[in-house]
């Protein structure tokens, strides 16, 4: 491969970072409290409110139903109106963290759902307040859950970046495409799904570590112990 | 001082209304280990659940320290249940926080930081005998160590209350029998009301001053331990306690015992000690004074709260007189006896 290939590998590749790093980082920090409010508005819990439970869950349900690459161009306007633009990494950033949240909410909610109502009991019993349970009790307790759930998010991003091209976004996916593809240069195409290999592979082993260091449940031989 | 005063609640489930408490009135005194022990599904879960309030009561009130918990609702309630700690059957112990830790979690929903919070927890697990263990997550704790931890977390608001529920029906006896003496040292050392549901008879046996005996949501019995056991009145009392202090007959013998006296039979006799009495030789002085033989069947001793119980059933076997004589000196001692039935002389060689 010529060096100025290796120069357009690198860029896709950062590309990709870019989108990906900003993308999950968005849809975390939305999809997790939707998460919460989804779990803790559920019948018999913390804050059970039917109506607003019912209408998140719905809303969440249409964002996952919708194709990728349908919503990539449905939302080019509202894309346009966020960042000026809809073509580039940055206006892929936008569709991407939209379909991200509602797969964030539905794991996180998985995840929170796993913590045991007992704890939610004792906490009560202790006095503590719904926003309390949320921060000292369910979010502490569902951390290995979440980290497990972020990580599969990240890992989705990566293969939905690819369709960013699609929108003129750049990226790995889009390199693969033009070059390998359209181009017919299968060293390419071939150097693309080997680093997208690599790094869904860094991802989840990352994501496994610490979701691992995290969990308490299991008894690890310790030094002292 | 705890008041529940004609509690109700009411489940609504598909099949109708299910009434799970049914008026139920009690005061417990402050610094009393109260028990309330019912067969699964008999209301007692809910009912220790309706002192806090994690189970509204459908109607009655709840008084704790003169406060009207059922009045209570937000943050009025939330500080309430600061002075009402709780231990539950599976210790309920955060598994992401070591055990010191899940102690400092009330002071800090308390609103203390986390290292003011760390700093009083630290004493309260040295109270529970856990010095050594602060680091280490419930995981890696005994049942035993969690329910310690547990205890230790519930006293950390400085509770005048401490709500036991099932506290130590996931342990083994020896770890039971642990976690009830620690129980009764705390409440004599902080003169803790103990509110403890169960539906093992020993655990009341242990440790609990006294007992309600719930069944369909009703309370059907209510006095001291000793009284509640010795003398069971209601049925399902009479079962909890059978295999305590009130065995039931062997077979064979229940078999051969006939309700006339027959020529040539001999009373069975069901003698019961009761607190001093039973330390004083009175089978040895029936012997000897009325000349009487006295074939034990069986026999049994047993301690309610320290106090000795005793059941001896025997075949007493003399002249009518004598018998006669010994059951007026046996009942003229404070002991209880009864004529169970007798038994032939000859049908004894053949059991």
């Amino acid at each position: 491969m010529s060096p100025a290939m290796l120069g357009l590998l690198l860029d896709a590749f950062l590309e990709t970072l870019l989108m990906v790093a900003v993308s999950s980082t968005l849809a975390a920090l939305v999809g997790v409290p939707l998460g919460v409010v989804l779990v803790a508005t559920s019948p018999g819990h913390i804050r059970e409110h039917p109506l607003l439970n019912r209408v998140l869950g719905a809303v969440v349900n249409a964002g996952r139903s919708t194709p990728f690459i349908i919503l990539l161009v449905a939302i080019i306007p509202f894309t346009r109106l966020l960042v000026g633009t809809s073509i580039g990494t940055a206006a892929a950033i936008v569709p991407l963290t939209i379909a991200a949240i509602p797969f964030v909410a539905r794991l996180a909610e998985a995840a929170l759902r796993e913590v045991d109502p007992g704890l939610i009991e004792a906490a009560q019993a202790m006095g503590a307040s719904p926003m309390q349970i949320v921060t000292k009790v369910l979010v502490p307790e569902a951390l290995p859950g979440l980290v497990a759930a972020l990580t599969i998010t990240v890992v989705n991003l990566i293969s939905y970046s690819a369709m960013a091209g699609a929108v003129g976004g750049g990226g790995l996916g889009d390199l693969g495409i033009r070059y390998g593809y359209q181009r017919f240069l299968p060293e390419v195409m071939l150097a693309v799904v080997v680093v997208l290999i690599v790094l869904v592979q860094g991802v989840q082993s990352v994501g496994d570590r610490v979701a691992q260091r995290l969990n308490k449940r299991l008894v690890r031989s310790r030094p002292n112990a | 001082m705890i008041e529940l005063r004609d509690l109700t609640k009411t489940f609504h489930a598909e099949g109708g209304p299910v009434h799970v408490l049914k008026g139920v009135s009690l005061a417990i005194p402050r610094g009393e280990v109260f028990g309330v022990i019912g067969r699964s599904g008999a209301g007692k879960s809910t009912l220790v659940r309706c002192i806090n309030l994690l189970e509204r009561p459908t109607s009655g009130r709840v008084v704790v320290e003169g406060r009207e918990i059922t009045a209570l609702r937000g943050r009025a309630l939330r500080e309430a249940r600061h002075a009402i700690g709780m231990i539950f059957q599976h210790f309920n112990l955060l598994s992401s926080r070591t055990a010191l830790d899940n102690v400092a979690l009330p002071l800090e929903l308390a609103g203390r930081s986390r290292a003011d919070a760390r700093a009083a927890a630290a004493p309260l697990l040295e109270l529970v005998g856990l010095a050594g263990k602060h680091g280490r997550y419930p995981a890696e704790l005994s049942g035993g160590e969690k329910q310690r931890v547990g205890i230790a977390r519930a006293l950390a608001s400085e509770p005048s209350v401490l709500l036991c529920d099932e506290a130590t029906s996931a342990l083994d006896p020896e770890t039971t029998q642990a976690i009830l003496t620690l129980l009764r040292d705390i409440n004599r050392k902080l003169g803790l009301t103990i509110v403890l549901i169960t539906h093992e008879m020993p655990v009341i046996k242990e440790i609990c001053d006294r007992v309600a005996v719930l069944e369909h949501g009703e309370i059907v019995e209510l006095g001291p331990v000793f009284d509640v056991f010795t003398s069971p009145t209601a049925e399902v009392t009479r079962r909890f306690v059978r295999d305590l202090v009130d065995r039931a007959l062997p077979a064979n013998l229940v078999a051969r015992l006939a309700a006339p006296p027959e020529a040539g039979g001999n009373p069975v006799l069901r003698i019961v000690f009761r607190g001093p009495s039973a330390n004083t030789p009175v089978m040895a002085e029936v012997v000897r004074r009325f000349g009487i033989l006295l074939n034990i069947l069986q026999a049994q001793v047993d301690y309610i709260q320290g106090e000795p119980y005793g059941n001896i059933i025997v075949e007493a076997i003399g002249r009518a007189e004598d018998v006669a004589a010994s059951l007026e000196f046996i009942r003229s001692k404070d002991l209880k006896v009864e004529v169970l039935g007798h038994v032939a002389g000859d049908a004894r060689a053949v059991a």
